[in-house]
């Protein structure tokens, strides 16, 4: 009702327009309009077919595209097990010729006569340099994709969106660099600080060097997993139905529990892949560590010492002078890496998986 | 339990463009009030004037006055989610949180609302449920999502999340747009029995409806598009279904306009 006058009088007016301001176009343009239509009508029988059904083609595009989606899946398990085959194949002869215990041994000495190596210490380290970045980074990035999606104005909103992605696209070794070189000296001061009040707890204990230490090397990988997990947790909340915020919002939620009600559960998987992600890459984050990082072997809570190290950064620091055992070791080191990112990854599915009941009838 | 709502000249914008112009109405408690008129008239508009929703869009904002029993809800003073506590919403389409179950659904709004005690949360789960007319059918599964219901019972679902919370005053934006006859019977059964104890206020398209449930009816309309809505005709239902004083609003009953 009432819009359909309206319309077509919209139509008329921008057809007279045309015709009078760019007589040439106009006709030029009504005779590219005609084309597909003259082209259609020779072939009688319209989309919908008359007469006989045609036989299904036996070579078509839907046959070519099913070969070829099959090819590439083929080649992807046919390209993962060549490098399993590989690694394996490289790191058994290592493990071998090591003469102390693979899981325990507190040191990386692979290029000996008599070959030393332990995966325990560069495990923990990973492992915590890794958990320390995420308990920086989730909670701040989850507050910054909040307010970008549902407090900042709209365009303010989008452009500092805008930003966050550009922070993803900044090259690990320049976090690490600038993690090195400038962001190391407020890290220590802040480090003398708390050795000083509360070094009777003992993560913050020792008695120095500060600095190159694990909350370092944490702080530099929160800022680095921070974009990921703002940038895909900001979409996520994007997308919560417009409907349930306002549900929540009429039966008398603020802005904060209309957060906690509707988007933050609705977003749940979303961060938790989100979050993934983040670990993913702060756990075989290479370069940045080992710029900043103390590098030394040794199981230690303590956060503010000079030390730590992780698989990926020992890999990349031991490299260079590693002999046929040393990378055979590496080699070893990088298996266990991807072993705990696999379990990370499996955990998370779970986790998703458990309410999926509720999240498949969200979507 | 039931409050008297009354507008005087409310007027609402979306950015700069006007929706509705001075309407003034005064809808009764514990009766039935349907808004009808054609689409874009400014029905929903006004109806989410009344629980202040209007105002959570980007530049919409209200003008006018607007009392729940002499309460000024647009009062600087006035706590925003205490207005809408006090005034509940069932939406067009169903809208249960995707990730709760039915009773976490229920519950929802009392749990915003502090209650965390498990029995009281129970009892008014189940109270709610019988009054939404749900609970033979939903009794057996309470734990399992709320989406997973038919859109009429995920509508009666949101219904009976509303009253949960024992609002004054219900708001239902046409409610049964989405729904089969039989569910559309159940809840104009469910609205009869409701306005014992809310006042309740109905967007509705269908005349039928708005004759079956309704104690009164008010009628919006707009000149031509662009402009912003007007209330035509408000009067008992029956009268303006059987001789309504403006000819604007008998076109629009007997489908001669609209
Ligand atoms: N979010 C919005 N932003 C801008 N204009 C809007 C918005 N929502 C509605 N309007 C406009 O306000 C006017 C009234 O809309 P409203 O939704 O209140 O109409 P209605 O009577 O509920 O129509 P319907 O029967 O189709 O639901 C319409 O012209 C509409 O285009
Ligand atoms: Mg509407």
């Amino acid at each position: 009702m009432g819009e359909t006058p309206h319309r077509s009088a919209d139509a008329g007016t921008g057809g007279t327009r045309v015709t009078q301001s760019h007589e040439w176009p106009a006709g030029a343009s009504a005779r590219v309009a005609e084309a597909p239509v003259s082209t259609r009508s020779p072939g009688g029988a319209g989309l919908g077919g008359g007469g006989a059904l045609p036989r299904s083609r036996k070579f078509g595009a839907e046959r070519a595209f099913r070969g070829l989606t099959l090819a590439a899946g083929t080649a992807v398990l046919v390209i993962i097990a060549a490098i399993a085959i590989f690694l394996v194949a490289k790191a058994v002869p290592a493990l071998r010729a090591n003469t102390e215990n693979f899981w325990s041994y507190e040191g990386w000495s692979p290029n000996d006569p008599e070959p030393k190596f332990g995966i325990g210490t560069l495990a923990f380290g990973t492992v915590l340099s890794s958990a320390l970045a995420l308990l920086i980074a989730v909670p701040v990035a989850l507050g910054i994709a909040l307010y970008l999606s549902h407090y900042a104005p709209r365009r303010l909103g989008t452009a500092l969106g805008f930003l966050v992605d550009l922070l993803a696209a900044v090259p690990s070794v320049v976090f690490g660099l600038w993690g090195r070189d400038v962001f190391s000296s407020p890290v220590r001061d802040f480090s003398i600080w708390l050795n000083q009040h509360f070094g009777w707890i003992p993560l913050f204990g020792g008695d120095g060097p500060f600095g190159a230490s694990i909350m370092l090397g944490a702080l530099v990988l929160a800022i680095m997993v921070l974009p990921i997990i703002t940038s895909l947790s900001r979409e996520v909340f994007l997308q919560t139905p417009t409907a349930n915020e306002e549900a929540a919002l009429a039966l008398g939620a603020t802005r904060w529990e209309m957060l906690r009600t509707a988007v933050l559960p609705y977003g749940r998987p979303g961060i938790i892949a989100a979050v993934m992600l983040g670990l993913g890459r702060a756990l075989g984050e290479t370069i940045a560590l080992a710029l900043t990082l103390g590098i030394t072997f040794g199981i230690s809570f303590n956060l503010i010492q000079n030390g730590g190290n992780t698989i990926a950064a020992n890999i990349a620091n031991a490299f260079g002078e590693a002999n046929e055992t040393g990378r055979g070791a590496l080699i070893a080191s990088g298996l266990v890496l991807f072993t705990i990112t696999l379990i990370v990854n499996i955990t998370a599915r779970a986790i998703i998986y458990r309410r999926r009941e509720f999240t498949e009838s969200a979507a | 339990m039931a409050k008297r709502v009354e507008a005087s000249n409310v007027t609402a914008y979306y950015g700069s463009f006007k929706a509705i112009e001075n309407i003034n109405l005064t809808v009764e408690p514990k009766t039935v009030t349907a808004l009808i008129g054609p689409s874009g008239c400014g029905k929903s508009t006004f109806l989410r004037s009344i629980n202040r929703m209007h105002e959570v869009l980007p530049g919409a904002r209200v003008e006018g006055n607007l009392t729940i029993d002499d309460q000024d809800i647009y009062d600087r003073d006035v706590d925003v989610t205490a207005v809408r506590r006090m005034i509940g919403m069932v939406f067009q389409r169903p809208n249960p949180f995707p990730t709760m179950s039915i009773f976490e659904n229920v519950v929802a709004g009392l749990k915003l609302n502090g209650v965390r005690k498990k029995s009281i949360l129970e009892d008014a789960a189940e109270k709610a449920l019988r009054s939404a007319n749900l609970w033979d059918e939903v009794k057996d599964r309470l734990g399992k999502p709320g989406a997973g219901l038919s859109g009429g019972q995920q509508q009666r679902l949101c219904i009976a999340r509303t009253i949960a919370v024992e609002p004054q005053v219900v708001l239902m934006d046409e409610p049964c747009s989405a729904l089969d006859p039989i569910s559309t019977l159940a809840i104009e059964d469910l609205m009869f029995q409701l306005k014992d104890k809310f006042t309740i206020i109905i967007v509705t398209h269908n005349m039928q409806q708005a004759a079956r449930v309704s104690d009164r009816t008010a009628f919006f309309s707009i000149e031509k598009t662009g402009d912003p809505g007007r209330l035509i005709e408000y009067d008992n239902t029956q009268k303006i279904f059987s001789n309504p004083s403006v000819k604007k609003t008998e076109d629009y009953i007997t489908g001669r306009f609209g």
